[in-house]
C-alpha cells in the first residue's frame, strides 16, 4: 500500500467518524430539547424519526407520479414537510396526553412508550410492513470523487450540513428568540416563570412539537443512509438516549460534545477491531464515564 | 378463513377468484393429485387414527408466522404464499376429498409467543400439519413442541443447518446448498480469489461464514482477508466499507439482513463501490429486500438463491401470475415465499402417498416425494427431510429484479451437517 493509499483512506475514515458524528446530534437534538428542557423522557422519539422518514417517501412517491421533472429538486421542501408532519403530531400527542403528565416523569415513560408501539402498528397497518426507500434525487446518491482512490459520500455531506443547519438554528433560537428565552425561563424555575406572566403551558406544548418536528428532520434524513419500516424508530431510539444522557441532560453543548466523542470512539475503533467489539469498547467507556459523572459531562448549574 | 386482497368493488373480486380458478386449473397435476379420493375410499376413521381435526369433508392446518412485530416484514410474503397454495389445492378439490381449513396464529415475533401458539395449534386445535416460522429463533423455540406432541411443520426459510428432526420439513435450503455452489462460481467466473466476508451478528450468519471460510481455506485454497459482523440494525458502515478497501479483496461475501441491509449498501455505493467495479455475492438479498435497498443501490452485484421471481420456467410464470393476481400487481416473490408456497404442496403429496393425514404415516410417506410443478423446478425430498433443489447466481438490476446468470446443472443434495465444515 502506497502512501497516498493510506492517506486516503485516513481522509475516508475521518470523514466516516465526521457523519456518524453528525447522524448521532441529528438524532440526540430533538431528544435533547424535550429530555433536557422539560424533563419529559419521549420514548416515541424514534416514532417521531420515523414519521418523518415516510413523510420523505410519501413525497418521493407522489413527486414521482405527478411531477417526475421535479425529482431532482422535491428533497428540500420534503425535508420542510417532515418537520412540519412530526410538529403536528407533536402537537397533539402533548395536547392530549404529556401535558397532564407533568408532574409524574416516570408516568410520561410508560405513556410515551405506549404512543411508540400505537404509532409503530399504525405504520404497518395503514403503511406496511415493508420496508421503504424513497427514490433519492440523483445529486444526492453517489461519491464525491477529489482525486482518485479518494471518495467521500455525499449523502454524509448532505447529512452534515443539514446537522450544522439544525444545530445552529436550535441554538440561536435557544438563545435569542423570545421562545428561547420562555424556554430558557421555565427550565430555571417554572413558577417564578409563570408569576412572570410566561403561559408555560404553552411554552411546554411548543418545545415539544418543535423537538418532535427536529426529530422528523432527523428522520427524513436518515432515509439517505437507511430503509424505513414501521419498527425503524426503535433501532435508533438507544443511540439518542446514549447521546444525551452521556452528554448532560439539560446541556445542549453537552449533547453535542458527547455525539462528537461517541462517533470517533465508535469509528476509530470501529477500522481497528471488529464491530461488535467496537460497540462493547464504546459502550464500556460510557459506562465508565458515567459511573464517574453520573450528571453526564456538561450539568448545567441551575438552583431548583 | 380464506383471505383475499382488498378488493376495489365485487366486480373485481369475482374477476381475482375466476383468475385464480384459471391459474390453479391451469396447474398440471402433481403426484396423484389426478386421481379422485372420495371419503368412500378413506374413511375418516381410517385416515385418522390419532384424532387429529379431520372430518369426513374437512381437514384443519394451523399457520404460524409474525403478521406483527419486527418480522412482520419477512414473514408476509410467506403467508401470503401458503395461502395460495392452499386455496389452489381447495380450489382442485383439497386433500383426500377433504378441503383444507387454516386456522392463522400470530407469532408476533416472539420467540415464546411461537412456542406458546404451536402447543395451541397442536394441542386444542388438533392441527394435521402447521406451516410457519421464520427465524431460526422461532423454530428453535417451537421444535420442543412439536416432537412432544408429535406434530408436523413445515418450515420455509433458508438456514444454517445443523438441524434434523423427525417432526420438521425443510423447503428452503440448509447453509451448504446456498454457500458452497456460490463460492464455487465466484472463484470460476470472477476468479475471486480473496474474500471479505460480512454478517449481521448472530446465528445465521456466523454458521454460514464459518462453513464458507472453511470452504474458502480448504477447499478453494484462497484467502479470507477480513471477517466482520455487526449487530442487527446496525447502520453505520462507513468504518467497514473503509476496512474493505483496505484489504481489497476480490469479493464481498455478504450476509448482512434486515434494515442493516438497506444501509449496508445505500453507504457502498456512497462510497464508491458499486456492480461494476466490485464483485459482491450476498446470501441475503431476495427480491423483498430489493424492495428496501433499491435497484439503484444493488445493480450489478449477486445474489445466490435456489429461487428469482425472474426464473424463466413454466410453472413459474403460472405461479407469478397467480401470486399477483391475488396480492396485486406490485407484489414481489422472494426466495423463502417460493418455499413457502412449496410446503402445502409437499405435505398434499406425503398425505397422498402415506393415503392418511396420521404424522407418523406422512413422515414415512415424506422422503422421495418429488414436485414436478415446483415454480423453482423439479424438486425431491431427502431422508433428511430437506429439500434437493438447484442453486443459482441473479445479479441485482437497476428496475429491482434479479437476473438469473448462473444455475447448478444437477439438483444440489441437501447436507445438514456438513463433515470437514465444523
Amino acid at each position: 500500500m502506497t502512501l497516498s493509499d493510506m492517506m486516503n483512506i485516513g481522509l475516508m475514515q475521518g470523514f466516516a467518524g465526521l457523519s456518524l458524528f453528525a447522524v448521532l446530534l441529528l438524532m440526540g437534538l430533538g431528544l435533547a430539547i424535550i429530555f433536557g428542557q422539560m424533563g419529559v423522557i419521549n420514548m416515541a422519539h424514534g416514532e417521531f424519526m420515523t414519521i418523518g422518514a415516510y413523510s420523505i417517501y410519501l413525497a418521493a412517491r407522489v413527486t414521482e407520479s405527478l411531477a417526475p421533472a421535479f425529482m431532482p429538486y422535491y428533497f428540500p421542501i420534503a425535508i420542510a414537510l417532515a418537520f412540519v408532519f412530526a410538529f403536528i403530531t407533536g402537537w397533539i400527542v402533548e395536547w392530549v396526553l404529556i401535558r397532564h403528565l407533568y408532574r409524574r416523569p416516570l408516568d410520561t415513560l410508560l405513556a410515551t412508550w405506549g404512543v411508540s408501539l400505537g404509532l409503530q402498528q399504525i405504520f404497518r397497518t395503514f403503511i406496511g410492513p415493508k420496508e421503504v426507500s424513497p427514490t433519492l434525487p440523483e445529486w444526492l446518491m453517489g461519491s464525491w470523487t477529489p482525486h482518485e482512490g479518494l471518495d467521500i459520500p455525499i449523502n454524509g455531506l448532505f447529512v452534515l450540513a443539514l446537522t450544522a443547519l439544525v444545530t445552529s438554528g436550535v441554538l440561536v433560537a435557544l438563545h435569542k428568540s423570545r421562545w428561547g428565552l420562555r424556554v430558557r425561563a421555565t427550565v430555571a424555575n417554572r413558577t417564578m416563570a409563570n408569576a412572570t406572566g410566561i403561559d408555560t403551558m404553552k411554552t411546554d406544548r411548543l418545545t415539544f412539537a418543535i423537538g418532535c418536528g427536529i426529530a422528523g428532520v432527523a428522520g427524513a434524513a436518515f432515509t439517505t443512509i437507511g430503509s424505513t419500516g414501521p419498527t425503524s424508530g426503535s433501532l435508533y431510539i438507544v443511540d439518542a438516549f446514549l447521546v444525551v444522557t452521556f452528554g448532560g441532560a439539560a446541556s445542549l453543548f453537552g449533547t453535542v460534545v458527547s455525539a462528537f466523542g461517541i462517533a470517533q470512539t465508535q469509528s476509530i475503533s470501529e477500522f481497528f477491531m471488529t464491530g461488535s467489539m467496537a460497540k462493547v469498547l464504546t459502550l464500556s467507556l460510557i459506562v465508565l464515564i458515567l459511573m464517574m459523572r453520573p450528571q453526564g459531562l456538561f450539568a448545567v448549574k441551575v438552583r431548583r | 378463513m380464506s383471505r383475499d386482497s382488498d378488493p376495489s368493488s365485487l366486480d373485481a373480486l369475482a374477476l381475482r377468484r375466476r383468475r385464480l380458478l384459471q391459474g390453479a386449473a391451469a396447474l398440471p397435476v402433481m403426484g396423484l393429485s389426478g386421481l379422485s379420493f372420495g371419503q368412500g375410499q378413506f374413511p375418516t376413521a381410517k385416515v385418522n387414527t390419532t384424532k387429529l381435526a379431520v372430518t369426513d369433508t374437512e381437514v384443519t392446518v394451523g399457520q404460524l408466522h409474525s403478521s406483527t412485530g419486527t418480522m412482520a416484514i419477512s414473514e408476509t410474503g410467506s403467508i401470503q404464499a401458503e395461502q395460495l397454495a392452499i386455496d389452489q389445492i381447495n380450489a382442485m378439490g383439497g386433500v383426500l376429498g377433504r378441503k383444507i381449513k387454516v386456522i392463522k396464529e400470530d407469532g408476533a415475533s416472539d420467540w415464546p409467543t411461537f412456542a406458546e401458539k404451536s402447543k395451541k395449534l397442536l394441542v386444542n386445535d388438533h392441527c394435521a400439519a402447521v406451516f410457519g416460522c421464520w427465524t431460526s429463533a422461532s423454530r428453535k423455540a417451537v421444535l420442543p413442541v412439536f416432537e412432544k406432541e408429535n406434530g408436523l411443520l413445515y418450515y420455509p426459510t433458508f438456514y444454517e443447518g445443523l438441524e434434523q428432526s423427525k417432526n420438521v420439513i425443510y423447503t428452503g435450503q440448509e447453509a451448504t446448498q446456498q454457500i458452497i455452489w456460490g463460492l464455487d462460481w465466484g472463484a470460476k467466473e470472477k476468479k475471486a480469489k480473496t474474500f471479505f466476508l460480512v454478517g449481521s451478528d448472530y446465528i445465521w450468519p456466523r454458521t454460514s461464514m464459518k462453513i464458507a471460510r472453511k470452504h474458502i481455506e480448504n477447499f478453494q485454497k484462497g484467502s479470507v482477508k477480513g471477517e466482520e459482523y455487526y449487530p442487527l440494525g446496525h447502520t453505520n458502515f462507513n468504518s467497514l466499507i473503509n476496512k474493505i478497501k483496505v484489504a481489497k479483496p476480490d469479493c464481498i461475501f455478504a450476509a448482512v439482513v434486515g434494515g442493516s441491509n438497506v444501509a449496508f449498501y445505500k453507504q457502498l455505493k456512497a462510497a464508491g463501490i458499486t456492480g461494476d467495479k466490485q464483485f459482491l455475492l450476498t446470501l441475503a438479498v431476495t427480491e423483498d429486500e430489493m424492495t428496501g435497498v433499491g435497484g439503484e443501490n444493488f445493480a450489478g452485484f449477486y445474489s445466490s438463491m435456489k429461487y428469482f421471481q425472474s426464473l424463466d420456467n413454466e410453472n413459474n410464470k403460472k405461479f407469478v401470475a397467480a401470486f399477483k393476481a391475488k396480492y396485486g400487481k406490485d407484489a414481489v416473490i422472494g426466495d423463502v415465499t417460493q418455499a413457502g408456497y412449496l410446503g402445502p404442496w409437499l405435505w398434499k403429496a406425503a398425505v397422498e402417498k402415506a393415503g392418511s393425514f396420521d404424522v407418523d404415516k406422512v413422515v414415512a410417506g415424506s422422503p422421495g416425494i418429488e414436485l414436478k410443478t415446483a415454480p423453482e423446478g423439479y424438486v425431491k425430498l431427502d431422508a433428511n427431510h430437506h429439500l434437493w433443489s438447484k442453486a443459482r447466481i441473479g445479479q441485482g438490476q437497476l428496475d429491482g429484479t434479479f437476473k438469473v446468470v448462473a444455475e447448478s446443472a444437477e439438483l444440489i443434495k441437501p447436507d445438514p451437517f456438513p463433515k470437514g465444515y465444523q
